[in-house]
């Protein structure tokens, strides 16, 4: 296909799914920003000398009293909230991501076990999943992180927070993987291509990784999706009680955090702002989510 | 006579089952609470020293054994596992740090506050996510229900404390209605101190009860709309529909009545995310309730607080787990306990 195929066949699924198209705009702008933003900000917020006291609590620009060096305002420090945001976006969305990988690095092989194998294996792994889930990941990550907090202080905890952080998240949300990729290799095992590659002689491990996962990506593309959203809540919730990122390298939640004490003083966009881009890119990936699942789940095809 | 006896003893046996698994589940019930008690004890083993708390670092080391033989603390562990298993089942889990008192005294002092907090949030969860998760399900294609869907997608997209800050920025800073933290003026009904009894307690009470019921209504709405989705395709609808019953006898008394048992079994599973939405919801409304304080003894290392934090948060998963699956028994007559229909 030639890239101008490409083009229009971008546009035609854009304009099908128009919602679709937005999320997904929204989110690749949030995304390339994040990316980009050493190249993208005009300071570095984790450089202590590169910002003045003097400046702190300034407004955005739009506002009266606004510096046209700080877009979007400074926080107490004198930090430019612009930068500030880009960098912290970029950590949450790393430690969102990166949980992801752990959580569908341990669910879809356990998945794809359970689905295959069947009999006891299967229900094993599914009672292991059906009491991770009954525990909640969120209480139970507040609860690793308190336990690490107590146990390290709070400077050691804030040095290892993206591992601890990343850990923890991944290690306690498997189970959806899981869920999705067991329900999809029952199907699958069960097609004619998987027999004839068992009529052939192809071992188990080879019809697995060859044959069967190939063909369930799809879903598994969906789960990810929601749970890069459900990650980042979870970073910036434990950021928010601080349990997660310190204030020297703030993700989104620290940000918040730290502007938290200020809206008493009506000096509302330190937290806000920080807000704002939070629910933006959980809006996105959510809804993208959604139209994801109702695009290839054939259950909910239009009639 | 007969078959008033046959009765009788059909009767009499299915409430033995009941009984049996009743036991089966407070046996259950037991053992994860025996669980959660030796993890407690591991942590406190791994996190505090008494000795240090109690004496600070500049007491000589012969003093130091002494008081850790008066202590205990130089007996083997299993020995002091056993002695703290023994001092929990009579309700002694330690002295706080900081308050310097019981720390299950502590804990229990702030639950009424938790309580009726997640009992406010709980009602308007109840009042607005049924009307709206049966009208989603009833009228799956209308405006109505696709607005609402969508505003669920929000809803979960927004954490918790961000809708808290943004309550407090709106109607405490800005409008200047509403108090943003505290509980306001309570009254002690005996051990029990309520914010419910005074106008500036219940004041103080709505915007916390609002933030936490955003968080739970999206989930809520998805789970009932689900559920009466699966009920109203299902045969005995349509036939209540074929014999002429109206349609909000067919929704109310048929559907929704069954969709109730997966709504409690699911919403059951929930009870972990509550606790943890309400710890975040304290923290942002400083609402003096077990949340709030398990943050305090967090970042001023409150080890003793800190287990017994686990060990009630524990007991409350446990006992709210086994009530859903008795409730779940109860109304549903199918689930049969010895596997007959």
């Amino acid at each position: 296909m030639n890239a101008r195929a490409v083009r229009s066949a971008i546009g035609a699924a854009a304009s099908d799914h128009p919602v679709a198209a937005v999320a997904g705009f929204m989110l690749a702008a949030i995304a390339l920003a994040a990316l980009a933003a050493p190249l993208i900000a005009p300071q570095n917020p984790f450089d202590l000398a590169s910002f003045d006291v003097l400046d702190a609590e300034l407004p955005p620009l739009w506002l009266q009293g606004g510096d046209p060096r700080f877009l979007l305002g400074t926080d107490s420090q004198g930090r430019d909230l612009f930068s500030a945001i880009l960098y912290g976006t970029r950590i949450s969305l790393t430690v969102g991501v990166l949980a992801v990988v752990i959580q569908a690095a341990i669910g879809v092989p356990l998945g794809l076990i359970a689905g295959y194998a069947g009999g006891r294996v299967d229900s094993l792994i599914a009672r292991l999943a059906d009491i991770q889930l009954s525990l909640s990941s969120l209480m139970l990550a507040i609860i690793a992180l308190a336990l690490a907090r107590a146990g390290l202080g709070g400077e050691t905890l804030g040095r290892f927070a993206v591992p601890l952080l990343v850990l923890v998240i991944g290690l306690a949300e498997w189970p959806f993987f899981a869920r999705t990729a067991r329900a999809a290799t029952q199907v699958e095992a069960a097609k004619d291509h998987v027999r004839a590659a068992r009529a052939l002689g192809a071992s188990s491990a080879r019809i697995v990784a060859r044959h069967i996962l190939p063909n369930i990506l799809s879903p598994l593309i969906v789960v990810a999706t929601t749970q890069v959203a459900g990650a980042v809540m979870t970073e910036a919730a434990l950021s928010f009680l601080g349990l997660g990122l310190p204030v020297t390298q703030p993700s989104l939640g620290t940000l918040i955090r730290s502007g938290y004490d200020l809206i008493f003083a009506g000096i509302w966009w330190v937290t806000l702002l920080p807000g704002l881009t939070l629910v933006a890119l959980l809006v996105a990936v959510n809804v993208l989510g959604d139209e994801l699942r109702d695009a290839l789940d054939p259950r909910l095809a239009p009639r | 006579m007969a078959p008033l006896a046959g009765g009788l003893s059909n009767r009499m046996q299915a409430l033995a089952t009941g009984l049996t698994f009743l036991a089966k589940r407070a046996a259950q019930a037991v053992v994860v609470m025996l669980a959660i008690a030796v993890i407690a004890f591991a942590v406190k083993g791994a996190l505090g020293d008494p000795l240090r708390e109690i004496m600070g670092e500049a007491v000589p080391e012969a003093e130091r054994a002494a008081l850790r033989h008066e202590l205990g603390l130089d007996a083997p562990w299993p020995t002091q596992l056993a002695r703290y298993l023994g001092a929990a089942a009579k309700g002694d889990l330690g002295q706080s740090y900081i308050y310097k008192r019981s720390t299950l005294e502590v804990i229990v002092a702030k639950f009424p506050a938790s309580f009726e907090l997640v009992l406010a949030a709980s009602l308007i969860v109840l009042f607005i996510a049924l009307p709206a998760g049966v009208y989603c399900a009833v009228r799956p294609r209308s405006f109505g229900a696709k607005l609402i869907l969508a505003l669920s997608v929000l809803g979960i997209s927004i954490p918790v404390f961000l809708t808290g800050i943004f309550l407090i920025t709106v109607f405490s800073v800005w409008l200047g209605l509403l108090p943003a933290f505290g509980r306001g003026e309570t009254v002690a009904l005996g051990p029990w101190d309520t914010g419910l009894l005074t106008l500036d307690g219940l004041e103080h009470l709505l915007l916390p009860a609002v933030t936490l019921s955003t968080i739970m209504l999206p989930l809520f709405i998805r789970l009932i709309r689900g559920a009466m989705l699966d009920q109203l395709g299902s045969d005995y609808v349509r036939t209540a529909r074929a014999k002429g019953a109206a349609p909000l006898r067919v929704w109310l008394n048929h559907a929704l009545r069954n969709a109730l048992i997966p709504i409690v079994a699911l919403g059951a599973l929930q009870i972990g995310n509550l606790l943890a939405f309400t710890l975040l919801t304290e923290t942002v409304f400083q609402w003096p309730g077990m949340g709030f304080l398990f943050l305090e003894a967090v970042t001023r290392a409150d080890v003793p607080l800190i287990t017994t934090y686990l060990i009630v948060v524990g007991l409350l998963f446990v006992v709210t787990n086994t009530l859903a699956d008795v409730l779940s028994l109860w109304l549903d007559p199918r689930i049969s306990l010895d596997g007959r229909r």
